[in-house]
């Protein structure tokens, strides 16, 4: 489990009001319970943390590179800017 | 109850400064949103914006007026003087006493807020000039109208967000209707092209980088406006006696509040407007050709808007206009409703809808006619115009042919 991992799952888990424990790698947003608000304000904080700009517009939730499907496909997004960060 | 007309019409915004001016980009189906050019832009991910380009404050206003205008109060007054001119009304005596203010704005002073705040937080400074708290205050708009023109009637400012014009002119027409006022200035302003208010826009994600394409399938957000109308609310039989010339009337108006969301829109309570401003207006479905839509060019307000439209005019639905105008202003948030307005009043007295421009590819769950690209004529002897406000409040006018 890589650090940026936990990190998101710290994030989301917050978000979520649940235990860091109970966020799945398998889980959709939804399935944690976090809304349209939720998640802009879950990629602002991931921002914050890894000093990262996602690129993602409410308007189109799927367009971009952000797959945001579930967390395990948030943490490798994540880790994909993280590595690319110059 | 007090019939309502409207006498003068005023604005300055990305289109023109003027209606005149605003009136023929419409039927161009012109585009007033460029890029931004203010301090900081480089720092900015959204950089367009319908700018009011080539403004030159110091041909309008002297040196001291300046001094305590921010800029969405002078492009109130600018919007005002053109109104009141237009109606030929003088303003003393009784009149005058009989004579209000009620103005939309959701930011207020923000460019004065935004210039002050970066002076003591980034510049150090310990000092600030000493009209920084009149020239920002909501309501300076309102007051600096009632002072140009000797407006002594009730006057206050509407802020609900991108509602704040319509309520506000919602309230000018029911104030006249109950017979509290003869004569309502009325409309709003924005000004929030800064660096400080596109960054708090910027924040939501909900902003469109590239162009305002309401009802397009590939819509990808709002774009921010600037600028202002102002409109002359005048009693029927006041307006009849002294001759003047009738643009409109003013027929009926509705508010709703949503009660679910800060920033969802809701399709019950947008219908619930509506249909509230219909039976205000005594109007049946079939009596309005046309709807200037809120039609913010959002994935969400678009759909929802168009469903709560479809629930209330059912058939009717897919025989009558609805175009966004957002499209070639930007959402000038408060100000909004009121140089929309224009559009509505537009229709009735010319006879042209003005088009949804940047419309490109069909979405089903807008399926109505959306007057794509082109303005179009077309007789029409009722309009509404649709507010729908981040924080679930819902504002809907009703206009009619004069006559």
């Amino acid at each position: 489990m890589t650090d940026v991992a936990n990190k998101v799952r710290e994030i989301l888990a917050e978000q979520a009001v649940i235990d860091v424990a109970d966020v799945a790698d398998d889980a959709s947003l939804e399935d944690l319970g976090i809304d349209s608000l939720g998640l802009v304000e879950s990629i602002f904080a991931i921002e914050e943390a890894f000093d990262v700009q996602v690129p993602f517009n409410a308007n189109e939730p799927d367009a971009g590179d952000f797959d945001i499907s579930s967390v395990a496909a948030i943490i490798r997004a994540v880790e994909g800017l993280v590595a690319g960060r110059t | 109850m007090k019939r309502v007309v409207i006498t003068g019409q005023g604005t300055i915004n990305a289109l023109g400064a003027d209606v005149a001016r605003t009136k023929e980009a419409m039927r161009e189906g012109r585009c007033g949103i460029g890029a931004l050019d203010i301090r900081d832009v480089d720092r900015l991910t959204v950089k367009i914006g319908g700018q009011i380009k080539d403004y030159d404050p110091e041909a309008l206003f002297n040196r001291q007026q300046i001094a305590l205008y921010d800029r969405f109060t002078q492009f109130t007054l600018i919007s005002a003087r053109e109104a009141i001119t237009q109606s030929g009304l003088v303003f003393h005596g009784e009149l005058a006493a009989r004579t209000g203010v009620v103005l939309g704005t959701s930011g207020g002073g923000m460019q004065t807020l935004d210039e002050n705040y970066r002076s003591v937080y980034e510049d150090g400074k310990n000092r600030v000039h000493p009209f920084v708290v009149p020239k920002l205050m909501n309501n300076a708009a309102a007051s600096h109208v009632t002072m140009e023109f000797n407006l002594k009637g009730p006057s206050f400012t509407v802020a609900t967000a991108c509602a704040s014009s319509n309520h506000a002119m919602g309230q000018a027409f029911n104030m006249i209707r109950a017979g509290m006022a003869e004569v309502m200035v009325t409309g709003g302003s924005e000004s929030l092209l800064c660096f400080g208010g596109v960054k708090a826009w910027e924040g939501l994600r909900v902003m469109s980088r590239d162009a305002c394409r309401p009802f397009s399938a590939n819509r990808n957000g709002m774009v921010q406006g600037e600028g202002a109308a102002v409109f002359v609310f005048e009693e029927y039989d006041h307006a009849r006696a002294r001759g003047a010339e009738i643009l409109a009337e003013v027929v009926g108006f509705a508010m709703t509040s949503d009660a679910t969301d800060i920033v969802m829109p809701s399709k019950q309570g947008a219908a619930r407007a509506i249909a509230g401003a219909l039976k205000d207006a005594r109007l049946a479905p079939e009596d309005v050709g046309y709807i200037n839509a809120h039609g913010t060019g959002t994935a969400a307000n678009d759909k929802v808007e168009c469903a709560a439209v479809s629930d209330v005019f059912g058939h009717h639905a897919d025989d009558l206009m609805i175009s966004s105008t957002k499209s070639m202003h930007g959402h000038l948030i408060g100000g909004t409703g009121a140089v929309e307005l224009l559009a509505c009043i537009m229709a009735l007295t010319d006879g042209i809808i003005a088009p949804t421009i940047n419309y490109e590819e069909p979405d089903p769950e807008c399926a109505l006619d959306v007057v794509p690209n082109v303005a179009r004529e077309a007789e029409v002897q009722a309009v509404l115009s649709n507010a729908f406000a981040f924080g679930g409040l819902n504002a809907v006018l009703a206009l009619r042919k004069a006559g």
